[in-house]
C-alpha cells in the first residue's frame, strides 16, 4: 500500500547519516538545474560533474541510513517520500543558485567545510562512514579546488562581477555557522568516535576562506548571527519548492518501480 | 608552419584551385586516405563540413535542453544520476564537434553566434516537447538510436577530425541508447498507466524520429558532393530503413504498436512504412515547430547571462599577464 | 553581435604509466589553470587519464603538410636504420 510519507526511525546514527545524506541530496539537485545553462560549455560540465560527485555520495549515505535503520526504507523513500519537516540538511544547500557567482559562493563555503569534514571523517570508528569518506574527501578536494578559482576570478576579474560575488557572499555568510554547529545528537556520536566534532573545523575553514576571498579582492562579512535550523527539518521556503519537483513523480504515481 | 589554430580561410575563391590539386585530392579520398586540417581541400569541401560539423554539435547542445528537462523530475535516484551523466555526454560531444570544426578555420564562437541568431541550424528533433518521464524513455531509445545510425557510418568519414570526434562519440553513446531502452522495458513491465504513458510518448515521437534522417533521396541537396567525398556513406533513406527495421522489433519486445497502421514487412523482411508526412517537417526546420522558440531561448539566455562570467575570466587572465612585471619592478 | 573569442588549447592525456600522452581534442579557456580542469571535466570521464597537457593552440607549429615528400620520403630509403637489413646466422642466436 503506498503511503505520503515514509516514517523514520532517527536512532542517532540514523539521523546523523541522513543529514549528510540530505545534504548531497540537495546540494547535487541544485547544481543539476545548471544543466543546458550554463555560462560556458566547459562549466557545464563541470557543474554536472560536481552534481552527479554529490548524487552519489546521497546514495552511498541513504543506503547506510537504511542498512543502520534496519526497517523497509531505502534510498529513494527517503529522498522522495519524506516532507520538508523530515528533511535535515543544512540551510546554505537549499538556498536558491542565483546567479553563477551565488552557486560558487555557495559552494565554496560548502566544499571548504567538506573537505575538512571528509578527511577528518576517514578515522571515523565507523568502517562504512570512513570509506565513504575516502571517497568523497577526493570529491570535495576537487569541488574546492574548482570553486576557488572560479572565487579569485570573479572577484578580481571586471567591476560587475566583483560587485556580485561580493553580494553572494554577503547574502550567504549567515548560512555558515549552521556547518559547524554540534548538537545532543551528535555528541553521543562523537565521544563514540563515530563522528567528528565540526566544531573544531571552523578555524581552518575560515583561514581557507579568508586567505581565497583576499586573494579574490573581496571581504568577509563581520556579523556573528547565523541561521539554524535546517538540521532540525526547519527549513527555509526554498526546500518546499525544491522538494515538489523533485518529488513530483513518486508523489504522483504512488507505489511504482521506475 | 602552420598549427589547428585561426586560420581565415579564402574559402570561396573557386577560380584559383588548381584542377590538379583537386584531382590529387579526390585520388586521395577514393584511396580511402583521412584528410587532416592542415591538408589542402577544396573550399567547397571545407564549407560543407564546417557546416555539417557545426550544425551536429549544435544539435548536441540544444539537445540537453529536452533530456535536462526532466533531471529534477527523474523518479529514483539512480535515474537521476544516469540521466545528468547522459545530458552532460551530449554536452561533451558538442565539444568534441565544435573542436573538430574549428581545425577548419571557423571559431566555435563564430559558429554559435550563427546559431543564436538563428542562421545555422540543429536537427529537428530537439523542437519537440519531453512531456512525461515516458518520453526519456524513447529520447534514449529512438532518438540516440537513430543518431547511432548516422554516427557509426562518420567514423569513417574522409575527414580526420571528424571521424575521430565520432568514434569518441559513438564509445559513450551506446550507454545513452540502453539507458532509455531499460526507461521503457520498466514502465511496460509497469502498471497500467506506465504502459499507457510509454505508448503515448512512442506515438508523439515515432514520426518526428523518421523525419531526423532527413528528406528522401531525391529531394536532398546536400548529398552528391558529400557522397563523392565520401562525408556521407550512405543515403537518408538507407539509413531510415535501417533504423526502422532494428526497431520494430524493439517495439514488439515492449508490447508496444508503432503508429504506422498500414506498415508491413515485405518478402526480405524489411518494414515498409507509409508515406511521411514532410510538411510538419518543413515548418519545424523553418522554426515552427512546438519548441523551437523556447530552446533558442534558453540557449540565448544561457550565453547572454554568462557574459559578464566570460568577461570576468578574460579581464583576470589579462591582469596575470602584467602582474609578474609589476612584482619585479618592485 | 559578435561573442570575443577565448583561447583554444589543444589537450594531451596519459592514460597509463608507460604510454605517451596522446591527443584528444581542443577545448576553450581563458587560462592554463582553467584549461586543465575543463580538460579533465571533458576527456577524463571514463578513467581515461592519468596525466593532462594542455598548450595553447597557437604554440604548436606544425609540418605542412604540402613538403610530406621533402621532410619525410628520404627516410623511407635509408633501410640500413632497421634490423631486417643486417643477415645474422642464426646460430648465433638471437640478436
Amino acid at each position: 500500500m503506498a503511503v505520503s510519507n515514509i516514517q523514520v526511525s532517527e536512532t542517532p546514527l540514523v539521523l546523523y547519516t541522513l543529514r549528510r545524506a540530505d545534504d548531497a541530496l540537495v546540494l547535487g539537485h541544485r547544481l543539476s538545474e545548471w544543466c543546458g545553462h550554463g555560462p560556458m560549455l566547459e562549466e557545464d560540465m563541470a557543474l554536472a560533474n560536481m552534481g552527479l560527485d554529490l548524487l552519489g555520495q546521497a546514495r552511498e549515505l541513504y543506503s547506510y541510513a537504511a542498512k543502520a535503520e534496519g526497517g523497509d526504507n531505502n534510498e529513494d523513500g527517503f529522498a522522495y517520500l519524506r516532507d520538508v519537516r523530515q528533511y535535515r540538511n543544512l540551510l546554505l544547500l537549499e538556498q536558491p543558485n542565483g546567479d553563477f557567482a551565488g552557486t560558487m559562493v555557495r559552494q565554496f563555503f560548502y566544499s571548504a567545510f567538506a573537505d575538512l569534514y571528509w578527511r577528518a571523517m576517514i578515522k571515523s570508528r565507523d568502517e562504512t562512514l570512513a570509506a565513504i569518506a575516502a571517497k568523497s574527501e577526493k570529491e570535495s578536494a576537487y569541488h574546492l579546488r574548482h570553486s576557488s578559482e572560479w572565487i579569485i576570478r570573479l572577484g578580481d576579474g571586471t567591476e560587475e562581477s566583483h560587485a556580485r560575488t561580493q553580494a553572494a557572499i554577503d547574502h550567504l555568510w549567515a548560512f555558515t555557522g549552521e556547518m559547524f554547529a554540534v548538537d545532543e545528537a551528535e555528541r553521543g556520536l562523537i565521544d563514540k568516535g563515530i563522528a567528528i566534532d565540526t566544531v573544531a573545523l571552523r578555524p581552518l575553514w575560515l583561514k581557507t576562506v579568508s586567505g581565497v576571498v583576499a586573494e579574490a579582492t573581496l571581504a568577509l562579512p563581520t556579523n556573528e548571527w547565523m541561521q539554524q535550523g535546517g538540521r532540525s527539518g526547519r527549513h527555509s521556503e526554498h526546500l518546499g519548492h525544491l522538494l515538489s519537483e523533485l518529488q513530483y513523480m513518486q508523489r504522483t504515481f504512488p507505489g511504482l518501480t521506475w | 608552419m602552420y598549427t589547428q589554430a585561426l586560420n581565415s580561410s579564402d574559402a570561396d575563391d573557386r577560380s584559383l584551385e588548381d584542377a590538379e590539386q583537386a584531382a590529387s585530392f579526390q585520388a586521395r579520398i577514393d584511396a580511402e586516405e583521412r584528410i587532416e586540417p592542415n591538408d589542402w581541400m577544396p573550399a567547397a569541401y571545407r564549407k560543407t563540413l564546417t557546416r555539417q560539423i557545426s550544425q551536429h554539435a549544435h544539435s548536441e547542445i540544444v539537445g540537453m535542453l529536452p533530456e535536462g528537462n526532466w533531471i529534477t523530475r527523474a523518479p529514483t535516484l539512480r535515474r537521476k544520476a544516469a540521466l545528468l551523466a547522459k545530458v552532460q555526454d551530449e554536452c561533451g560531444h558538442g565539444l568534441y564537434l565544435y573542436a573538430a570544426a574549428e581545425t577548419l578555420g571557423s571559431s566555435r564562437e563564430e559558429l554559435v553566434d550563427a546559431m543564436l541568431a538563428g542562421k545555422a541550424k540543429y536537427s529537428s528533433i530537439f523542437n519537440y516537447p519531453t512531456l512525461t518521464w515516458a518520453d526519456i524513455g524513447v529520447i534514449g531509445w529512438l532518438v540516440d538510436g537513430a543518431a547511432i545510425m548516422n554516427q557509426i557510418p562518420l567514423c569513417r568519414c574522409s575527414y580526420g577530425p571528424y571521424a575521430r570526434a565520432m568514434i569518441r562519440v559513438c564509445k559513450e553513446e551506446s550507454f545513452h541508447q540502453r539507458q532509455g531502452y531499460e526507461i521503457m522495458l520498466t514502465l511496460c513491465r509497469g502498471s497500467a498507466e506506465q504502459k499507457a504513458m510509454a505508448q503515448d510518448a512512442l506515438n508523439r515521437w515515432w514520426w518526428p524520429v523518421l523525419m531526423m534522417f532527413g528528406p528522401p533521396d531525391q529531394a536532398s541537396q546536400h548529398s552528391d558532393t558529400s557522397t563523392k567525398w565520401k562525408i556521407k556513406r550512405f543515403s537518408n533513406d538507407e539509413l531510415r530503413q535501417k533504423f526502422v527495421d532494428a526497431t520494430v522489433p524493439q517495439a514488439q519486445f515492449l508490447g508496444l504498436t508503432i503508429s504506422d497502421p498500414a506498415m508491413t514487412q515485405d518478402a526480405d523482411g524489411h518494414w515498409r512504412y507509409s508515406e511521411i508526412d514532410w510538411t510538419e517537417f518543413k515548418q519545424v526546420l523553418a522554426g515552427n515547430g512546438p519548441c523551437n522558440r523556447d530552446r533558442m531561448a534558453a540557449r540565448r539566455k544561457a550565453h547572454d547571462d554568462g557574459a559578464w562570467v566570460r568577461e570576468a575570466a578574460a579581464a583576470y587572465a589579462e591582469k596575470q599577464k602584467y602582474r609578474p612585471a609589476a612584482q619585479a619592478a618592485e | 553581435m559578435v561573442t570575443p573569442n577565448t583561447q583554444l588549447w589543444e589537450v594531451f592525456i596519459r592514460s597509463r604509466n608507460g604510454l605517451a600522452h596522446k591527443h584528444v581534442g581542443s577545448l576553450h579557456a581563458s587560462d592554463a589553470t582553467l584549461a586543465l580542469q575543463a580538460a579533465r571535466d571533458i576527456y577524463t570521464r571514463r578513467g581515461e587519464g592519468l596525466s593532462i597537457w594542455v598548450v595553447p593552440s597557437n604554440a604548436i607549429t606544425a609540418s605542412d603538410p604540402a613538403e610530406k615528400g621533402m621532410m619525410f620520403e628520404p627516410a623511407e630509403s635509408k633501410i640500413y636504420r632497421h634490423p631486417t637489413f643486417y643477415e645474422v646466422p642464426e646460430e648465433v642466436g638471437h640478436m
